[in-house]
């Protein structure tokens, strides 16, 4: 019967550990199956020699925000020339922080949106805006809610890239995901 | 390499208030040149400024003028009975300028001039001024604008300022200088971009757009006092002020509804805002109309920007620019006859003007990535902004096309400028 128990265990845990934990609760669903793994692999009889106890998820995987292994930790969107259209690959990027503020309700982002520096600046602050807005919708239509998105915009005033060259011009065409502690 | 250095520390010192100044070199003449001597004022030799330089160099930057070599005349004249007529036509003067300064009784200087006509021999204009020392440019630049008016008919925009922001590495600052460059104050300075400066109708405020809390906010900020507001600090961006003629309202573009769209909220953040358009488009970059009653705007309504008009009291909008596929930036002539604003052709970027009744448009910049322009008080000039050579650069263009100015800002980048209002002080 042990035997068997550990096989099952066994399996879950290598089940576990072969997908990639793609928002915070997967992770974390990874460490409470390895922590009640351990806990059913512990013998009654060592019951009276040292006690664990479960890991708090956050302190084990650390904020997936700013792990360069997840998804979450990009932020950026980038744009065609006079487009706002969020591009098939971005998708997951996207859909990845919309998840992640469905499910964490009470945090905000702000999505800051630029532009490339050609032609007016206050125009360039409405299109950099309309990118942001652009994100912000196809967060709301994956789950984020309105309130937890502010959109603003730089224009072309905070360039990422300060060539002006189309290399330079596409890196600015674009809109950053930012949370309160970045 | 110590010169250098002592260029960089001199210009750390000016950093805090009297920033420094913009150099102004004029390329190309008006179709006519009024050519007039200006004559060594008596006793203006002992002043802390003199009064005739100022007032020659105003009038050769017009490009309107061209001034005789007042030199080698024996005894100097400073009364019209004193002038030989024949002697200055001969330099081919038209006109002659004469006058002198003395201490008033209030401690003040009294300084009075005289146009004096060289062919017909008699008196144009004629003037008396009372300065402080501290006014003593602004005087000369009152003395050239009456030379101005009245040799040309039109008004002149000597004593006027301008506002612009310059960039130096991370440092923005927003400056006010005179018209001639001179003597840049900085009334704003800060690690945030500063974008959109206006002045109210008065010119004793500012509106701008600044980036300081990390998004762009409305400001309006006392000239006298030093003193601001945050009057547009809405839900997502806020942006594009525009003053009503009264100088109670701007015009804004907010986007706390979604969407760039414009709204009219009051100059003191009092209330709340009234939107104006009502598109799903972007709308921005709204400047009033000289009588007050109308807005033009930017819109990409249409597919791409576009210029558009709409009355302050809102309702149909329409559309004003239908030459090429990118037309922005629009700013009144003070004298209500047209407007001017940035025109994209073939990728380049220049400053054109519309004549609301005839609708011809002609290109008057050929820099290709100009922008920003902004009307003198006269409707004569055309400020902008430009690169050349790496380098951002203020420009003026004539109304006509003829005369070209570019201004340069001893150290940084120059953009974003603004003509004031004429005030009489």
């Amino acid at each position: 019967m042990k035997r068997l128990l550990l096989a099952l265990v066994a399996t879950a845990v290598l089940a576990a550990c072969s997908s990639t934990p793609t928002k915070e609760q997967d992770g974390a669903a990874v460490e409470d199956r390895n922590a009640a793994a351990a806990k059913q692999q512990k013998p009654p009889a060592e019951a009276s020699g040292p006690t664990t106890a479960p890991l708090e998820p956050k302190t084990v995987s650390g904020n997936p925000l700013k792990d360069p292994s997840n998804i979450l930790s990009k932020r950026s969107v980038y744009f065609e020339l006079d487009s706002n259209v969020v591009k098939d690959e971005f998708k997951p990027l996207v859909s990845a922080h919309a998840r992640y503020l469905q499910q964490n309700r009470s945090q905000k982002v702000t999505i800051q949106g630029n532009a490339d520096e050609r032609g007016s600046r206050e125009y360039n602050l409405a299109l950099g805006q309309r990118r942001a807005d652009a994100v912000k919708q196809a967060m709301q239509l994956l789950g984020a809610q309105s309130e937890q998105i502010e959109t603003v915009s730089f224009g072309e005033e905070k360039p990422r890239a300060t060539g002006h060259d189309e290399k330079s011009w596409a890196e600015n065409r674009r809109a950053d995901i930012v949370y309160p502690n970045d | 390499m110590i010169r250098l250095l002592a260029v960089w520390m001199a210009a750390l010192l000016c950093a805090g208030s009297a920033a420094a100044s913009l150099t102004i070199e004029i390329v190309g003449a008006g179709a006519n040149q009024v050519p007039v001597a200006i004559v060594p004022f008596r006793a203006e030799e002992g002043l802390s400024q003199r009064i005739t330089p100022v007032v020659a160099a105003d009038l050769a930057r017009s490009g309107l003028f061209r001034t005789i070599d007042p030199g080698g005349i024996n005894p100097v004249p400073h009364e019209p009975e004193q002038l030989n007529f024949a002697q200055w036509r001969a330099r081919g003067a038209e006109a002659v300028v004469i006058g002198s300064v003395s201490k008033a009784p209030d401690g003040r200087y009294d300084i009075r001039f005289r146009v004096m006509d060289a062919v017909t021999q008699k008196q144009v204009a004629g003037f008396v001024y009372f300065a402080t020392e501290n006014q003593l440019r602004l005087t000369a630049h009152k003395i050239a604008d009456v030379i101005y008016e009245k040799l040309t008919g039109d008004t002149g925009v000597f004593a006027t300022r301008i506002a612009y922001v310059v960039k130096r590495g991370p440092r923005y600052e927003l400056h006010v200088a005179d018209a001639d460059g001179y003597g840049a104050q900085s009334v704003l300075s800060s690690n945030e971009p500063i974008i959109s400066p206006a002045w109210s109708p008065d010119g004793t405020r500012l509106a701008y757009v600044s980036f300081e809390q990390k998004k762009p906010i409305v400001y309006v900020q006392s000239l006298t006092t030093g003193g601001r507001q945050a009057v547009a600090a809405f839900r997502g961006s806020n942006s594009a002020p525009a003053w009503s003629r009264d100088g109670r309202r701007l015009a804004v573009t907010l986007t706390r509804d979604g969407g760039s769209q414009l709204f009219l909220i009051n100059a003191d953040g009092s209330g709340s805002p009234v939107r104006l358009t009502q598109s799903s488009a972007i709308d921005t970059e709204a400047n009033f109309s000289p009588d007050g009653e109308s807005i033009l705007f930017t819109s990409d309504r249409g597919g791409g920007p576009q210029i558009y008009r709409i009355a302050v009291s809102g309702g149909p909008v329409q559309r004003v620019t239908f030459e090429g596929d990118y037309n922005v930036s629009p700013r009144h002539s003070p004298d209500g006859k047209s407007f001017t604003f940035i025109q994209r052709n073939r990728g380049r970027f220049n400053v054109a003007v519309q004549d609301f009744a005839t609708r011809q448009v002609q290109v008057l910049s050929d820099g290709g990535i100009d922008e920003s322009p902004s009307f003198a008080p006269n409707s004569k000039l055309i400020l902008y902004a430009t690169v050349v050579g790496g380098r951002g650069i203020l420009a003026a263009v004539s109304s006509d096309g003829r005369i070209r100015q570019r201004f340069t800002a001893d150290i940084g980048d120059a953009r974003e400028p603004a003509w004031s209002p004429v005030v009489n002080k």
